[in-house]
């Protein structure tokens, strides 16, 4: 196992991410551009012009290179968990400049941002019994997630609450959060928990339903419901303002109902890297 | 949905022309603002604020940008959402003298008001779109303030090149495309 090499996949992972687009976004984002007519489909077709251009260039999609957030799944027999924050501290800091990323992490009060600023990553760690590393990253822009919230809903307020408050939050959002955005809901747990599902759910393929088919209606309902509000792409008007909506559960304590709402713009960037036992590494 | 090809800045007889919806390209200088230089230039006096930016297009961007060979070049320079400047944005323009902003997401009854008074528009450009911004910019004729505020936040003079298609969104008469702000204007 040689930490450089894989140091280069974690730079190779946050690249892939910041200047191409998973093929399932791109897809949704053309069929959306053939359903829509005028300003909006002077939009979708702007933002496919760009996406082209990404690629071939190899700069980032958008210039807010987001925050840098990875969901991170160990195997406990994998052989090295304790490089694992070295390789990401090292190939972020690599990535600034190779990539590069805009500097964004800032004090919260002084909101100073040095240009050589050290982006402080957002980890999210999960394990199970292999012996590979997975991770993910989101970098997720500020103008999308400025827009999430947390909704602590009594239990009587039921499915009807929770479509209420997701369709409140998307048409408060209105063309904030660049639209056609991606709504990842978290139902259940606690209230961080309701919004780390939530988010984790952007990682899902566009058009992956819920196994439980109640839910599974829940989201093809909720698609209908919000396209139907006419805010449209970029909030000008039009029929595609969201272009999937995907609800993710866990059990919740008897008298609460948390329901967590991240709003993703449509630059749902992500991307997957893939270490096994050998020091081998992949990245989609 | 007319199209102009318009230069910077756009002349008041022309702003008062254009209608929501119409498509402008637009050549010339404009300069970048996000929060931080809003703030900053509101608590300057007025002598010691930049001339070279007095009436030209204000976009709300916080450019990525690299210097290569002591140039500077911009790789991605979308929008950035024009709404977190609502409460202040009315004040830089008088301060500034902008009558133009570009910007992502549309702005408030507070802005919209400025529009009608100076006459202003709002420009939306299309979020997200940094790499075909950062095409249409054919140059970097000044860059304020980057050592106190950062590449983000500093304000960028840009001399741009059919920079489009910018909506405009908002315009002089109190027309918004913007739902919210449409159903205001209407009642």
């Amino acid at each position: 196992m040689d930490d450089h090499d894989i140091t280069r996949g974690i730079v190779e992972l946050i690249r892939t991410a910041e200047t191409t687009l998973p093929q399932d976004v791109i897809t949704a984002l053309k069929h959306a551009h053939t359903s829509e007519t005028g300003i909006a489909k002077l939009q979708l077709a702007t933002i496919l012009a760009n996406i082209d251009l990404a690629a071939k260039t190899h700069r980032p999609i958008c210039q807010d290179t987001g925050i840098q957030t990875f969901f991170i799944t160990v195997g406990t027999h994998f052989p090295y968990i304790s490089h694992i924050q070295q390789w990401i501290h090292d190939g972020l800091t690599q990535a600034i400049t190779t990539v590069p990323l805009r500097p964004n992490a800032v004090n919260p009060i002084t909101r100073k941002n040095g240009d050589d600023a050290h982006p402080s990553p957002i980890l999210y760690w999960d394990f199970n019994t292999g012996d590979t590393l997975q991770i993910h990253t989101l970098p997720k822009g500020s103008g999308s997630e400025n827009m999430s919230a947390l909704k602590m809903l009594d239990p009587c307020d039921g499915i009807d609450g929770i479509t209420q408050c997701i369709l409140d939050t998307v048409t408060t959002a209105a063309g904030r959060p660049c639209p056609p955005t991606i709504v990842g809901v978290g139902i259940g747990g606690d209230a961080p928990t309701a919004l780390k599902l939530g988010k984790k759910s952007l990682l899902r393929p566009i058009g992956s339903r819920h196994a439980e088919k109640t839910i599974a209606r829940l989201e093809t309902d909720l698609i209908t419901l919000l396209n139907d509000t006419g805010i449209g792409p970029m909030g000008l008007g039009g029929k595609t303002t969201v272009l999937d909506v995907r609800i993710e559960m866990m059990p919740c304590h008897p008298a609460g109902l948390p329901v967590g709402i991240v709003l993703q713009c449509w630059a749902n960037r992500h991307a997957e890297l893939l270490v096994t036992a050998d020091g081998s590494w992949e990245v989609h | 949905m007319t199209e102009y090809h318009l230069k910077s800045p756009i002349s008041p007889e022309q702003i008062r022309r254009l209608k929501i919806g119409d498509i402008i390209y637009l050549t010339g200088k404009i300069f970048t603002a996000r929060d931080k230089a809003h703030q900053l230039i509101l608590t300057l006096p007025a002598a010691e604020i930049p001339a070279v930016l007095k009436g030209l297009p204000l976009y709300h961007c916080g450019p990525l940008v690299k210097q290569e060979r002591g140039k500077w070049l911009v790789l991605s320079a979308g929008p950035t959402t024009s709404r977190r400047l609502e409460m202040i944005e009315a004040e830089v323009m008088e301060k500034l003298g902008v009558s133009v902003l570009i910007g992502k997401g549309g702005m408030g009854p507070k802005t919209a008001a400025a529009l009608k008074r100076r006459p202003g528009l709002y420009l939306a450009y299309t979020g997200g779109a940094g790499v075909l911004a950062a095409e249409q910019i054919t140059d970097v004729l000044e860059v304020i303030w980057l050592r106190e505020l950062g590449m983000a936040d500093a304000v960028w003079l840009f001399d741009v090149l059919e920079c489009g298609p910018l909506v405009v969104a908002m315009d002089a008469h109190g027309a918004s495309l913007y739902p919210k702000e449409r159903m205001c204007t209407t009642e």
